[in-house]
């Protein structure tokens, strides 16, 4: 990894010893130090969300109780779904890597609201602690999406939780609202909509849905409390409502929702593969315009989530046509990234083994979400284990792998620290080979007939749940040992180079870690992904 | 138009400028552009309850027909036009800002916040009436039998006019804190995005009003 | 600030009173025209009217008229979606039992046998 370009001075001032204290983290607006604070923050819930799957997996290891009983396992599926969902999977990207890497990428100083900033990353914290308070209370077993009319009814601290999701939505809302107002108003001198970087498209159309979709969420919550506190009539069929009413309702925000989580792990992808591949990314414009092309189409097939629940076949059929409509811009991407790195200069670091296996993982997700827009195959694969596959390998093998390549990549900018890279490559290695593992199985598990959620199950399916929990035992050692090393890196010497990797994008000129202000001075626009000059200068 | 920072008499406006802004003009087209995200969150929000009623509607007619009988129409039309002219106050007082009228702006903010306390001393009226008729949301409601559904109605009539009321409080409060900071002088023609932003924010519940007020008390 | 501070300060406030005014009158329509019968137009009405007095509010109270035109799509992309969201929610409700399958049989009606007197119940 040995590169021409210059070490920055050991001990020069940084965002991080700038000031000092608890209080000056707790009361900053930095957009970096409110970045670190997200970081940390989501991957606790990770582990948390993480150790309710160890715990779901080990359960399965046979068919009847393993390790706890009925109830339980579906708090276990409950609580592994909402913590991931709302308080990791959906903030991680944006909140913690966004929040660092964009104003960095657009050469500003800030994002546009810091103090929003600052509430936005209090509201997740209120978030954890009522959604804590649902677990501490009694648990919720409603599963994530909380159907009614199960959810008004039943007892269990489904209030607690819901109020979590929607102080959640809140933070997830002033994010997008915050990251609107930055790209359009604080790019450069010189940085025109298509001089910008793909992550910020990314992250910019992944905003827009924040922005729109997550208040329908907020209202679909709280009339759901409503609903359970006053019998209100709109969801509850006893009372004359329609539960289906409630699915329409839910899956609104929750399918623009995924797009919330894939798109800014694609917005990495687009990022790391022209750099270690030293050429510049094929189609820039189309993956910009496939960005937005996914936010707004993403808006319109949340019926695909609902074709076995009484919807209309009217409407099942217009949601599925509109379903395959959402492939073609992923795939337009999909095609564009692997066309970078045909005939590139590659090199295998850790962000470009994790983004290869992106391609590998999302291809797969995404392929099987086909499958399942079909009307005549959901019929049989709804509520299977199949679905659990394909979105484990569209969010977890797509999000949580670009994730963790984003964070390598930018890993020397953020903490000034270089990780090891033959450790990283172990990680890698171990979390590609438990995550498939874990999650092949479950397609195959799903295709014969294993319904999701079940307690309980078919003593014929036992081989293939076993395999799976053993899976996921490696996918958890890999990403415990990604940790370590990680943490490890940290009690070396802080001189990660300015530009470790040779990326063309505004972060990179400046100091790792940056100064408190960014910047010296206003940086001017560069062309983004231009390697000439990388080519020459890098081995 | 003045891209520079503009040293005008009145120099607390500089310090208004936060650092990663250029120039003020910027700063405020930016806040602007927050705000108007910010509504459009709003719309989103009342828009599902908007939903909400109008498939309930599809789903019981003639109940919801019986029910809104009850609604007194005169005091859904006083609001309404208390509301309008509380607009008319609003925009006045962003006027009276950007032309740096100091006591009218006062004026106007006060004109705003009377509108506003006029409208929720309507609203409890109408509350308290409907309350002792035993029109309630949800399984407080006792006029008639649940079965008939008319009690779904109002369950969204005090949803929807609840968080709508609950808006004006809000809009209360911070038009009191705008009119404190005008009081002291903060505003000027050089200066009064705070004005245009609550101004913005007011704007859009008398919006919704404008769409509430229709639906809930004149739909046949 | 705005390209306010170029314009007439005379002419905004005469254009802020002559909007209150036709919105106060489009009130009284909206009033008036709810106590005729159109059937199924009244809400139609109603609805046409309350989107031109919003649009009013919109363009000259909230001065959409004179600013950026990111503010307005703002705006507008907030209404279609909420016009989308209620339009595939209507076209499922509306259309729940259009499509029987083939060989679904007509209900067979039985008459039933004089049951005990039921306790009433809600």
């Amino acid at each position: 990894m040995a590169n021409a370009v210059a070490y920055e001075q050991k001990h020069s001032p940084n965002y991080l010893n700038a000031t000092r204290g608890i209080w000056s983290w707790m009361t900053t607006v930095d957009h970096k130090r409110i970045g670190v604070m997200y970081l940390v923050s989501v991957l606790t819930a990770f582990l948390a969300g993480g150790i309710f799957a160890l715990l779901i997996r080990i359960e399965h290891l046979t068919p009847k109780r393993t390790i706890m009983g009925a109830e339980t396992y579906n708090q276990m599926f409950t609580l592994h779904g909402a913590i991931m969902v709302f308080l990791f999977i959906i903030p991680s990207v944006p909140a913690a890597l966004g929040n660092f890497v964009m104003p960095l990428m657009l050469g500003a100083k800030d994002v546009a609201f810091p103090r929003l900033n600052l509430m936005s990353y209090y509201l997740w914290v209120c978030g954890a602690c009522l959604a804590l308070g649902a677990i501490v209370t009694g648990g919720v077993d409603t599963g994530w999406t909380f159907y009614t009319p199960y959810s008004t009814t039943t007892t269990g601290s489904v209030t607690w939780m819901t109020m979590g999701a929607f102080v959640l939505g809140f933070s997830s809302i002033f994010t997008g609202l915050n990251f609107i107002a930055t790209v359009h108003k604080l790019r450069a001198p010189g940085m025109g909509w298509f001089q910008m970087p793909l992550f910020v498209w990314g992250i910019y159309a992944t905003a827009i849905i924040q922005v729109l979709a997550t208040p329908v969420l907020g209202i679909t919550l709280l009339l759901l409390v409503m609903e359970r506190a006053f019998k209100i009539g709109i969801f509850d069929p006893a009372i004359g409502g329609d539960p289906v009413l409630f699915q329409h309702f839910f899956w609104f925000y929750s399918h623009p929702a995924v797009y919330i989580m894939i798109l800014p792990g694609m917005a990495i992808i687009s990022e790391v593969i022209p750099t270690f591949s030293r050429k510049t990314i094929f189609g820039y414009r189309m993956i910009a315009f496939s960005s937005i092309a996914i936010a707004l189409i993403g808006f319109l097939v949340w019926g695909h989530h609902m074709f076995v629940s009484g919807q209309s076949e009217l409407a099942t059929t217009i949601f599925s046509a509109l379903t395959f409509l959402v492939a073609i811009p992923s795939a337009i991407k999909v095609f564009n990234w692997v066309a970078t790195m045909y005939k590139g200069n590659i090199s295998l670091e850790a962000p470009m083994l994790y983004a290869i296996s992106f391609l590998l993982l999302f291809a797969i997700g995404g392929l099987t979400g086909i499958y399942l827009g079909a009307l005549s195959t959901d019929v049989h694969l709804h509520d299977t284990y199949f679905v659990v596959a394909h979105f484990h390998y569209v969010m977890m093998g797509g999000t949580v792998i670009a994730f963790i390549a984003g964070l390598h990549y930018w890993w020397p900018k953020i903490t000034g620290h270089m990780y090891s890279e033959t450790w990283a490559r172990w990680g890698c290695a171990l979390v590609f080979i438990g995550f498939n593992m874990t999650f092949f199985t479950q397609f195959i598990l799903g295709s014969r007939g294993m319904p999701r959620r079940y307690y309980n199950y078919l003593d014929q399916f036992q081989p293939l749940h076993a395999f799976s929990s053993y899976g996921s035992f490696i996918l958890g050692g890999g990403l415990f040992l990604t940790a370590i090393y990680l943490l490890a890196s940290l009690r070396g010497p802080m001189n990660a180079p300015v530009n470790p990797w040779g990326g063309t994008t505004l972060e990179w000129q400046t100091q790792s870690p940056p100064i408190e202000h960014n910047f010296e001075g206003q940086p001017h626009a560069t062309t983004p992904y231009d390697y000439r000059e990388v080519v020459e200068t890098h081995v | 138009m003045s891209t520079a920072v503009v040293h005008d008499h009145e120099s607390g406006h500089e310090s208004h400028l936060q650092h990663h802004f250029a120039d003020s003009e910027q700063q405020a087209e930016t806040s602007k552009l927050g705000m108007w995200l910010f509504l459009a969150t709003e719309i989103l929000l009342f828009g599902g309850l908007f939903v909400g009623f109008g498939i309930s509607q599809i789903k019981y007619p003639e109940a919801f027909l019986a029910a809104h009988e009850h609604l007194q129409k005169p005091l859904g039309f006083l609001n309404t036009v208390v509301l309008l002219i509380s607009s008319w106050t609003m925009v006045m007082g962003v006027w009276s800002a950007r032309n740096n009228k100091q006591k009218a702006l006062q004026m106007f903010l006060l004109l705003t916040i009377a509108c506003a306390l006029i409208f929720l001393g309507v609203k409890y009226f109408e509350y308290s009436h409907k309350f002792e008729d035993g029109l309630l949301p949800g399984r407080f409601y006792t006029h008639s039998p649940m079965s008939d559904h008319q009690f779904v109605f109002f369950s969204f009539y005090f949803m929807m006019t609840g968080l709508h009321g609950f808006h004006i409080l809000g809009g209360i409060g911070v038009l009191t804190w705008i009119y404190l900071r005008a009081r002291r002088g903060e505003f000027s023609s050089a200066y009064y995005t705070p004005v245009d932003l609550v101004g913005l924010y007011w704007h859009l519940v008398d919006m919704i009003w404008i769409y509430l007020f229709p639906l809930l008390y004149l739909i046949k | 600030m705005s390209e306010h501070t170029a314009s007439n300060p005379k002419k905004d406030a005469i254009s802020y009173a002559v909007t209150l005014t036709v919105l106060l009158v489009l009130t009284f329509i909206t009033v008036g025209a709810s106590y005729l019968d159109f059937g199924s137009g009244n809400v139609v009405i109603a609805l046409v009217i309350a989107t031109i007095k919003a649009s009013l509010v919109g363009l000259i109270f909230m001065h959409l008229l004179h600013e950026k035109p990111i503010d307005g799509l703002v705006l507008v992309a907030g209404f279609l979606l909420l016009s989308l969201f209620l339009g595939f929610c209507f076209i499922d409700i509306d259309s729940r039992g259009d499509l029987q399958p083939a060989n679904v049989k007509a209900p067979v009606l039985v008459p039933a046998k004089p049951a005990a007197p039921a306790a009433k119940h809600q």
